[in-house]
């Protein structure tokens, strides 16, 4: 069986800015697996712009972001396994992987980081009525078609939920000929960013339809038509409220669920809120050594934030290989009143550092303030004018406020008013 | 008087910016965050541009990512489109090789992936 000291799974931009740091910081035997035939991962078929401008200052399409770190990839001695797909991964860090070359092979690794990314949603978690006939897409699905086989999925397209990617994908079908004619949103926000909302929909006076939802998809090959209804505060379809449109097409944008079939197959403890891996600051999973970043962690909207945690993950792997191991003394940080999620779950009190804690809120918060607080001590607070679910939170707690902390860390969102 | 309210497109905060128009003259703009906001409203209440991205088909069949180098008026993004969509790449590109040149007024159509 072959060894090697680092074996990163993904080839996405979370792999990528892992690998390059792990070897900056004194990795020199690194693997990236990836199962498609390029680097990049979803940003390959991102060709719409707005990416790094945290990292960069500049507005990059996702294509020229990966470029950007596939090059330092290419400038360091880092094996690049493409093409290869990695099937299991044990407890013992033994990675099953298989290619058209080696058949099914297995390495042996003394550390792993995890950067499956995400998939989407599908339709089959959603309950509407009606056969199921073609023409009904993931957005990002119809999105690979477009931007990367030059294939048009359809001609007159109803969209269902307003994360980015179904955003950008009405702004994309429009721009290729098709009419889209509406986008329906369950809640009473949108999910995307507001200037997806602009740039994608306005720009063009393509309706938005907040608390709606499709009820039926009509059509017995190819769909024919939708009908849309308005929901009440349960989310039940009122009657009455019956829209019908006439389309080809629907494209589901219901959010993204990391992938970790692999993390679960390794006995990693997920969290059930962010259906990622539980992990330390440094974000080490529960099994020492073994490592996750990027969408497979935590459902990121900015990949300038995947690049930023991928590098703490390739740092902590390269002090891993290099013989730093953390204590069991951790304080275990908590979601409480408004956050759906606080990350890292887990910070090991031996490490005197300040810690970036990553979370949402669970609905649209106006003069609020999000407040850190283990038993009673307030170990920061922010106020905020707006706070809303698309948009991931960040906080600072510094090393003295890590220390003060008991046993947990609760991070909290006050409405005005309260305290 | 009259005052516009926008939201700023330039980065993912997306304030909300209100600009106090005399006849085309901008007066005043509140809400933004930063010098970029402040440019693009008053931008966007004279003429509203956008950067068009797109691809491009390639000599040997592929799909190559393109984008306009400038911001183009939103009047003209179809007419960038047309002109996008009956163009072709001769390999190889790379990431800035300009793919059609002035394809509205000074701004170029480059390539934002490489194509071996
Ligand atoms: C359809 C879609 C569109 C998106 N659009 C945007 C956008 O416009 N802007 C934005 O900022 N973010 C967008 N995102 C979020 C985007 O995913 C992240 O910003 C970023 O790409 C996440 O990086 P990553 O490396 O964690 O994941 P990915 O980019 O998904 O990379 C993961 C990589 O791992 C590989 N992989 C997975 N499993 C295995 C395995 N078992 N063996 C080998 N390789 C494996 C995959 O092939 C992939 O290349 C989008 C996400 C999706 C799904
Ligand atoms: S004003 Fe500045 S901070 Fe606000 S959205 Fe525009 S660019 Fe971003």
């Amino acid at each position: 069986m072959m060894e090697r000291d680092l074996v990163i799974i993904g080839g996405g931009p979370a792999g990528l800015a892992a690998a390059v740091s792990a070897y900056d910081n004194g990795a020199k035997d690194v693997v990236i697996i990836e199962r498609d035939e390029r680097l990049g991962g979803i940003l390959n078929q991102c060709i719409h712009n707005g990416f790094g401008l945290t990292r960069f200052k500049e507005s990059l399409s996702g294509p020229e972001y990966a470029a950007r770190f596939i090059e330092l990839v290419r400038q360091r001695e880092i094996t690049v396994m493409l093409k290869t797909t990695v099937l299991d991964l044990s407890a013992d860090k033994t990675v099953t992987a298989i290619n058209e070359e080696n058949g099914v092979f297995t390495l042996k690794a003394k550390a792993i980081i995890l950067a499956m990314g995400c998939r989407e949603r599908s339709r089959g978690a959603l309950n509407i009525a009606g056969t199921r006939p073609a023409g009904i897409y993931s957005a990002g699905t119809a999105q690979k078609y477009v931007n990367i086989k030059g294939y048009m999925p359809g001609k007159r397209v109803v969209i269902l939920g307003s994360g980015d990617i179904g955003l950008i994908m009405a702004r994309r079908m429009t721009l290729e000929g098709a009419k889209v004619l509406a986008v329906c949103e369950i809640m009473p926000y949108s999910s995307g960013l507001k200037r997806n909302i602009v740039q994608c929909l306005d720009d063009f006076g393509i309706p938005l339809y907040l608390n709606h939802t499709i009820t039926k998809i009509e059509g017995e090959k190819r769909v024919t038509g939708v009908v849309v209804s308005k929901v009440d505060e349960n989310k039940k379809p009122i009657a009455g409220t019956e829209m019908h449109f006439d389309c080809d097409t629907v494209l589901f944008s219901v959010g993204l669920i990391p992938e970790n079939e692999l993390t679960k197959n390794a006995g990693i403890k997920l969290s059930p809120r962010t259906r990622g891996a539980c992990v330390y600051q440094n974000r080490e999973t529960q099994i020492e050594g073994v490592f996750a970043c990027g969408n497979v962690l935590q459902v990121h909207d900015l990949v300038d934030f995947v690049s930023e945690e991928a590098e703490l993950a390739g740092a902590s792997a390269a002090a891993y290989l290099n013989g730093k191991r953390r204590t069991d003394n951790a304080v275990i940080v908590e979601n409480g009143k408004n956050v759906g999620y606080a990350l890292p779950q887990m910070i090991d009190r031996s490490v005197n550092e300040n810690v970036k804690l990553f979370f949402r809120v669970t609905g649209t918060f106006k003069d609020c303030t999000i407040i850190a607080r283990s038993d009673d001590k307030i170990l920061a607070k922010r106020k905020k004018k707006i706070a809303v679910p698309g948009e991931m939170e960040t906080m600072l707690l510094t090393a003295e406020a890590v220390a003060e902390a008991g046993e947990k860390i609760e991070v909290y969102l006050e409405t005005c008013g309260e305290n | 008087m009259k005052t516009v309210a926008l939201t700023c497109i330039e980065c993912p905060v997306g304030c909300r910016i209100e600009v106090d128009l005399e006849e085309n003259k901008v007066l005043a703009v509140r809400g933004n965050s930063c010098l970029r906001g402040k440019m693009y409203a008053e931008n966007e209440v004279v003429c509203p541009k956008r950067v068009v991205t797109s691809t491009v088909k390639t000599t040997d069949g592929r799909m190559l990512p393109v984008k306009t180098d400038k911001p183009v008026p939103k009047t003209e993004i179809f007419a960038v489109m047309q002109k996008i969509n009956s163009a072709t790449a001769t390999t190889p590109v790379k990431i800035g090789d300009v793919i059609i040149k002035a394809v509205c007024e000074d701004a170029n159509v480059v390539a934002t992936g490489n194509a071996e």
